[in-house]
């Protein structure tokens, strides 16, 4: 008895996290196009609902009723499995991020590490796609993405490190208590920027679209999939597009801390103040996304391996060495 | 306590089945998958026992870094269609028995570690005692091997470079006549350099000479 009800609560307590995730990344679906329509002074999607808000609503209805196609000379287990893969390591990484002191689905100690593990899993539901389609641009593009997320996976970890090092602590709640003064943004800023950069490299978001760069490989690894699947893989980016975007405002724009403790401020619950971080690194994205011109596969290598790794490695030195010098170091 | 043993089983039972997958399975490249749930599953399995530190390096390390080379090797090379008759063939194959005694080593090996004989107890004693019991195991890594292991883990981390540069030494070719980008030229290019007003007289055409 006690089990089935410690069952249901979790489970209650895993809907509450899930279901806003779910819903907000169809809001934000919306909001990319719309923000990308804006820029290019078109109207985008605005005919479903008010303002066009149901559209990705509409758009998923759409492709559950849409026949599902599996290649004859595909591999048909990791066919299906891969956007499964996707889906669920997009979504499974919420369950650490704070929404608030007491908000958090599961507060543990080596947070930031579950949330780095998880997007180097991410890897494999591209890989499989691309695979198992058994066909050519698939398969290019999922190559191309393996490469591409491995290579800024790197530089992703050692800007964590220079976080790491100003907290003392693996917890996601400890980093955004650390900010209380001063939000890493401020002493860190050339991190933060290439830390959005990489998230963009990450998430395979324009300029770094290479994996699905249509022009070349058609739609790269999700080329062969149909209806629902291309569904999951769709929305898998965007909730892996969302998590970024809130370990960004978690590292370095102090997670659910208002901007300054002054009343005006403090009447907003603090989740409010995570979603709207959240929401101006996401505009962010999308605009990026309407003006900047897709990089050639060179450069978007060089620009990893040879600009941001040697970068954010000196940074981490400098960063230490500030710690250490004026004995700032936390200690336990 | 009940919930704790059926999902230790459940990983042991996973970690197992995979491991005996990785050698079975027709498909190399579904061997490389399998590779990677028995990674997962071992990495749950340390998350249990509380070494939450380790599972999520084993995961960030052989999961995201380590199997991805296997699966770009083995999707490369083209090996994937191979097909691997362990189970199946009566042919009498000579990597069986070769296969056989080494793992009969490795496993009497591990017999003699697990089994009575402990590394350098009276260390792991002074560590038990000098460590503060309600430190996470985060801290506890760090605090013994950036102070008592230090040398070991600088040499491990010399090791692992050199073998790095070797690798990259060994591969690296100069080819002759390929044609290379100089970013900082195709940056710094200007409007001027790279057009030109011409003046076309009509009938006459113009000569482009580049």
């Amino acid at each position: 008895m006690e089990y089935i009800v410690l069952l249901f609560s979790e489970i209650y307590k895993i809907l509450y996290v899930l279901i806003p995730v779910l819903v907000s990344v169809a809001m934000i679906v919306w909001l990319d196009r719309r923000i990308w329509a804006f820029v290019q002074k078109r109207r985008g999607p605005n005919v479903v609902g008010p303002f066009g808000l149901f559209q990705t609503l509409a758009d998923a209805l759409k492709y559950i009723f849409k026949e599902i196609i599996i290649p004859a000379s595909s591999n048909k287990i990791i066919f299906i499995l891969a956007p499964i893969v996707t889906m669920t390591l997009a979504l499974i990484s919420w369950a650490v991020i704070p929404f608030s002191e007491d908000y958090v689905l599961a507060d543990i100690n080596v947070g930031i590490l579950y949330i780095f593990a998880i997007s180097s899993l991410g890897v494999y539901g591209i890989i499989m796609g691309g695979w198992a389609s058994n066909s050519k641009y698939p398969f290019l593009g999922s190559i191309r993405s393996a490469a591409q997320m491995v290579s800024y996976e790197v530089s992703i970890g050692v800007i964590i490190i220079n976080v790491l090092l100003c907290v003392g602590s693996l917890n996601l709640s400890d980093i955004v208590l650390a900010q209380e003064k001063i939000w890493f943004i401020i002493p860190l800023f050339p991190m933060f920027v290439i830390f959005f950069i990489s998230s963009l490299a990450e998430t395979n978001r324009p300029p770094f679209d290479l994996p699905e760069a249509e022009a070349e490989l058609v739609a790269g690894y999700q080329t062969e999939y149909s209806g629902m699947m291309y569904a999951m893989f769709w929305l898998g980016e965007y909730a892996n597009i969302l998590l970024m975007c809130a370990l960004g405002s978690i590292l370095f724009l102090g997670g659910w801390l208002a901007p300054m403790d002054i009343p005006l401020f403090n009447i907003v619950p603090p989740p409010m103040w995570l979603i709207l971080k959240i929401l101006f690194l996401f505009i962010l994205f999308a605009l990026i996304k309407a003006i900047v011109p897709r990089y050639r596969y060179d450069q978007l290598m060089r620009l990893g391996w040879k600009v941001f790794l040697p970068f954010s490695l000196i940074w981490v030195v400098l960063t230490s060495g500030y710690l250490l010098y004026f004995d700032l170091l936390p200690v336990y | 306590m009940l919930a704790h043993a059926i999902f230790f089983y459940f990983f042991s039972f996973v970690a197992i089945i995979s491991a005996i997958m990785v050698t079975a399975s027709k498909n190399t490249v579904h061997s490389v998958f399998f590779l990677i749930l028995d990674f997962i599953s071992i990495s749950c399995l340390f998350i249990m026992i509380g070494a939450e530190f380790l599972g999520m390096i084993m995961l960030i390390v052989y999961v995201g870094a380590v199997a991805v080379l296997f699966l770009f090797v083995v999707m490369m090379l083209n090996v994937a269609q191979q097909k691997n008759q362990w189970f199946k063939s009566s042919e009498t194959s000579t990597h069986i028995p070769v296969g056989l005694i080494v793992s009969l080593i490795i496993f009497f090996e591990l017999i003699i570690v697990i089994g009575g004989w402990k590394y350098k107890p009276d260390i792991i004693k002074n560590f038990s005692d000098s460590l503060v019991s309600n430190s996470t195991n985060t801290h506890t890594i760090g605090s013994v091997l950036y102070t008592e292991y230090i040398h070991l883990f600088q040499i491990s981390g010399m090791i692992l470079l050199v073998a790095m540069i070797g690798a990259i030494v060994l591969t690296f070719r100069k080819r002759e006549g390929v044609k290379r980008q100089n970013y900082f030229s195709q940056i710094s290019r200007e409007k001027n350099q790279g057009v030109e007003l011409v003046e076309v007289k009509s009938n006459e055409g113009v000569k482009i000479d580049v």
